[in-house]
């Protein structure tokens, strides 16, 4: 059962980020459980992704530590970082495929690079790892002439060359059609099943937030506002919380704006 | 007003100290990797990384290179005749192209050629690593962009610089040549007798020297405009223009300090 591992596989301890003057993480405090399927949401700004690149150690926070399976990467040596790193999965929005190689090479790159293993057998994991996202036909074309639920599929089928412990998926199914999203939220179910990794999903597409996750946890502001199950989020009452998922704009445009700018425009105020 | 130009002139003085450690930083690392790139003791994929960029940066740009010097020598050649002439020492025309392209236009040309082709290939090819997020997926993948990027180009530039100098001195000196039989019938053999004279060892030597010089700037320069490319597109395309006006303006400063310090050296 998810959230009942002694040592969760991802910790984060009062994690604060500032860029500038501006706060964008205020000591969030986040455990991911092995095996468990975690999703973060919340609007746009809101620290979602810079939460993320916490996690996967693209940036240090200015205070607070990020733990990854125990491992507290403020202090980890630059070897146990490689070693974590390659423990985690990542596929970024854009995907983040090499356009100068093919998507197989892009699939084996981390097998080349961190294994002694054949050429054969890399050949063989590469083409196993594209037939579990779908795309066993498609390795010896270029990214570019991918759609984009394909290039998210490869970019998830990279992901998890390493067999990684953890995956982490940011913004899976922004500019996807809603059938190629629904396709994308399975291939995650069926990942989780299959491997048993830990997942971390960033998103703000709630459906597919709600298809996949066992635990979610909404940012607001640099700040978690809610952390729970599915339904607990679903009939929690916290004002911006109801406004999320009932999606109630912020401000509405008054017409009289408009009409105002109009007036001044005919009166020529802006020559 | 003078605590704002002290502010501007303080500004500016902090923005270039800080982009010259960033260069230093990047070389270092550079240093560090270059080993990794090498055949046999390096990583095998490193190496085929850099042959593949020693093909992009030395052999594709040969003919552009190549015309260029052919052009400056017989450019030089004219107009070292036009008042040599006055003087009756067309010979020294001789020296003039042939010293002048070892020791300066030679390797000057093939950084210059070379940084507007590669400088902005490099800086254009990082930056838009950066804005798809390429760098962050090499990075989560925990591979290196430094040695994974930087340092086979850096090997490559090391290579293939020093190969253009030799094709630019080559091509500077033959058009020297052909000035020479058009414009006093004097045969390319003899004329290259008189080259071989007028030239030592230790002027293509200095010349070479240069030029691995100048593969470092264009190299570092041009990866670290990349790798400070933030925003989009527009972001990558000032990057490019960037990598060449810097690095072009660093080749020609770098090579005032060696001249100079070959100057002094050879007044003693």
């Amino acid at each position: 059962m998810p959230g009942t591992t002694v040592e969760p596989a991802i910790s984060v301890r009062d994690v604060v980020v500032t860029y500038g003057r501006r706060r964008v993480l205020d000591g969030i405090n986040l455990d991911v459980a092995r095996g468990e399927t975690m999703v973060l949401i919340g609007g746009s700004g809101s620290g979602k992704s810079t939460l993320l690149r916490q996690i996967i150690a693209l940036e240090q926070p200015q205070s607070g530590h990020v733990v990854i399976n125990g491992v507290d990467l403020a202090t980890v040596s630059k070897k146990n970082l490689a070693k974590i790193r390659r423990s985690i999965g990542v596929t970024f929005q854009s995907a983040a495929l090499f356009n100068s190689m093919s998507v197989e090479e892009n699939v084996a790159l981390p097998l080349r690079e961190h294994t002694r293993l054949a050429e054969s057998t890399i050949r063989l994991m590469t083409w196993m790892k594209l037939s579990v996202v779908g795309l066993a036909d498609f390795g010896k074309h270029n990214p570019r002439e991918l759609s984009g639920g394909m290039k998210k599929r490869a970019a998830v089928a990279r992901a998890l060359s390493l067999d990684p412990e953890i995956l982490v998926l940011d913004e899976p199914s922004a500019g996807l059609d809603p059938i190629i999203a629904a396709e994308l939220d399975e291939l995650i179910l069926a990942l989780k099943r299959a491997f048993s990794i830990t997942v971390v999903v960033v998103t703000h597409e709630m459906a597919s937030a709600f298809r996949i996750a066992d635990r979610m946890a909404m940012l607001y502001n640099g700040s978690l506002i809610a952390v729970g199950r599915p339904e607990e989020l679903r009939n929690n009452q916290h004002p911006r919380i109801r406004q999320f998922f009932d999606r109630v704009p912020d401000r509405v445009l008054d017409p009289s704006v408009i009409q105002t700018y109009f007036d001044h425009y005919l009166k020529g105020d802006f020559e | 007003m003078i605590g704002l130009a002290v502010e501007y002139v303080g500004r500016a003085t902090l923005r270039h100290v800080e982009y010259v450690g960033g260069l230093a930083l990047q070389l270092r690392a550079a240093l560090g990797s270059l080993g990794r790139t090498l055949p046999v003791v390096g990583n095998r994929n490193r190496w085929h990384y850099a042959l593949r960029q020693m093909l992009a940066v030395g052999v594709d740009a040969c003919p552009m290179v190549g015309i260029m010097a052919l052009c400056t020598g017989f450019i030089l050649a004219m107009q070292g005749a036009s008042e040599l002439r006055k003087f009756g020492a067309m010979n020294l025309v001789i020296d003039l192209v042939s010293l002048g392209f070892t020791r300066e236009l030679g390797p000057l040309l093939a950084a210059i050629a070379v940084s507007g082709r590669s400088g902005s290939a490099f800086s254009a090819e990082i930056g838009s690593m950066i804005v798809t997020e390429e760098i962050d997926a090499l990075r989560t993948m925990a591979l290196d962009p430094i040695e994974f990027l930087l340092a086979p180009k850096y090997l490559a530039m090391l290579v293939m610089l020093p190969c253009l100098t030799i094709l630019s001195n080559i091509c500077g000196i033959l058009a020297g040549g052909l000035f020479m039989q058009l414009s006093t019938q004097m045969t390319l053999g003899v004329y290259l007798r008189y080259v071989a004279d007028s030239i030592v060892l230790r002027d293509v030597m200095t010349g070479l020297l240069k030029s691995v010089a100048f593969a470092t700037i264009i190299v570092q320069v041009g990866c670290l405009e990349g790798f400070r490319v933030r925003g989009g597109p527009d972001a990558v395309g000032r990057s490019a223009t960037a990598a060449v006006v810097k690095s072009t303006f660093l080749v020609i400063l770098a090579d005032l300090g060696f001249t100079a310090i070959f100057y002094l050296l050879e007044r003693q």
